[in-house]
């Protein structure tokens, strides 16, 4: 009797999605997305006994102090955080104009002091707004000269080094000791 | 006249599950290439900081992480905010050592760009983090991250 050749049988496909769900399940609870995102910073070598004070004038250097509570003290004078980063640009674009802000942005450093019992996540709120102070000005640089963002600038290229060059990131971190408690 | 094959509408559906495996794979292999092995258990609570002003860690083999917080588990270790260094708690002071074991694993080529990631919950007091950057300008590892979620920054009532 002719009979029509059966089809060869398909593997049954069922089981290998249960496979495969075992691996996904396997993957989902040993692994982690891990949050690779922050703020870099590069720390200053450590210090040497003999080395000699650096003298700094006195007006190039813009002291932001945080204390055991929290608050905020910029050369001398209490300040909300939000307006840590209009104060910190005014110092750096001052170009000389106030005799107490700086002279120039290559000279302007920014010192940063905080005590034992700050938090750690005001302490990075701060280090967030003066990089931002850094980051606006060295944005609105770009756009004028190169007709880009900053942030879209490719690393390494003259446009980049130049802007980096016009608006140095300067923030030192004074060796800690028990700050004023107020 | 040609054979019509009655279609086998009447009996039981079956749905193809030929593509099912298919589908799976393709999220397993998302799984795969965006996630890493969890290479430490973290044995503190940590919660990050958020912050608007952040670069992506773009080359993942130079960095090593530290963490910082509470012991998840107090009645054995305490509530005192600790250090973990890859599956242990540690002292700051043993930082440089730990560099050192640290730098060891990387190529020649690479440990110029030794990077240290610090995973710190947002309570945490300076106390601590400035005996861990004390720790690591001991030993030379320069470069840091300070690991943030990136987000606007809520403003402290």
């Amino acid at each position: 009797m002719a009979r029509k050749k059966r089809s060869l049988p398909e593997i049954n496909a069922g089981s290998m999605a249960d496979i495969a769900f075992l691996l996904l399940i396997f993957f989902l609870v040993t692994t982690s997305i891990d949050s690779d995102k922050g703020i870099p910073i590069k720390l200053p070598p450590k210090l040497e006994e003999n080395s000699p004070p650096v003298d700094q004038n006195k007006r190039n250097v813009y002291e932001v102090l945080i204390n055991s509570n929290n608050y905020l003290l910029v050369e001398n004078n209490y300040m909300n955080l939000e307006d840590l980063c209009e104060a910190t640009k005014k110092f750096i674009t001052n170009n000389g104009v106030d005799p107490n802000l700086s002279e120039s942005p290559d000279k302007a450093i920014v010192s940063l002091k905080n005590d034992r019992g700050t938090s750690y996540g005001v302490y990075i709120q701060i280090q967030n707004e003066l990089k931002r102070a850094y980051n606006e000005l060295r944005d609105d640089y770009a756009m004028e000269k190169f007709g880009r963002l900053y942030s879209e600038l490719p690393k390494g290229t003259k446009a980049y080094e130049e802007v980096n060059t016009k608006y140095p990131q300067k923030i030192s971190e004074a060796e800690p000791e028990n700050a004023f408690n107020n | 006249m040609a054979n019509f094959k009655k279609k086998d509408g009447l009996g039981s559906q079956n749905i193809n599950t030929a593509s099912l495996p298919d589908i799976v794979f393709m999220l397993l292999f998302f799984f795969m290439v965006v996630t890493k092995m969890k290479d430490n258990e973290l044995l503190v609570s940590i919660a990050v900081p958020t912050a608007t002003e952040v670069t992506t860690l773009e080359n993942k083999q130079v960095v090593t992480y530290l963490y910082v917080g509470k012991p998840k588990n107090p009645d054995i270790f305490g509530t005192a905010t600790r250090l973990q260094l890859n599956d242990a708690f540690k002292d700051p002071k043993a930082i440089p050592v730990w560099v050192e074991e640290e730098k060891k694993r990387l190529p020649q080529n690479m440990v110029p760009l030794f990077t240290v990631s610090i995973k710190a919950d947002k309570e945490v007091k300076m106390g601590i983090m400035n005996e861990i950057k004390m720790g690591l300008r001991e030993a030379n590892a320069l470069k840091i991250i300070y690991s943030t979620n990136k987000g606007l920054v809520k403003s402290r009532d």
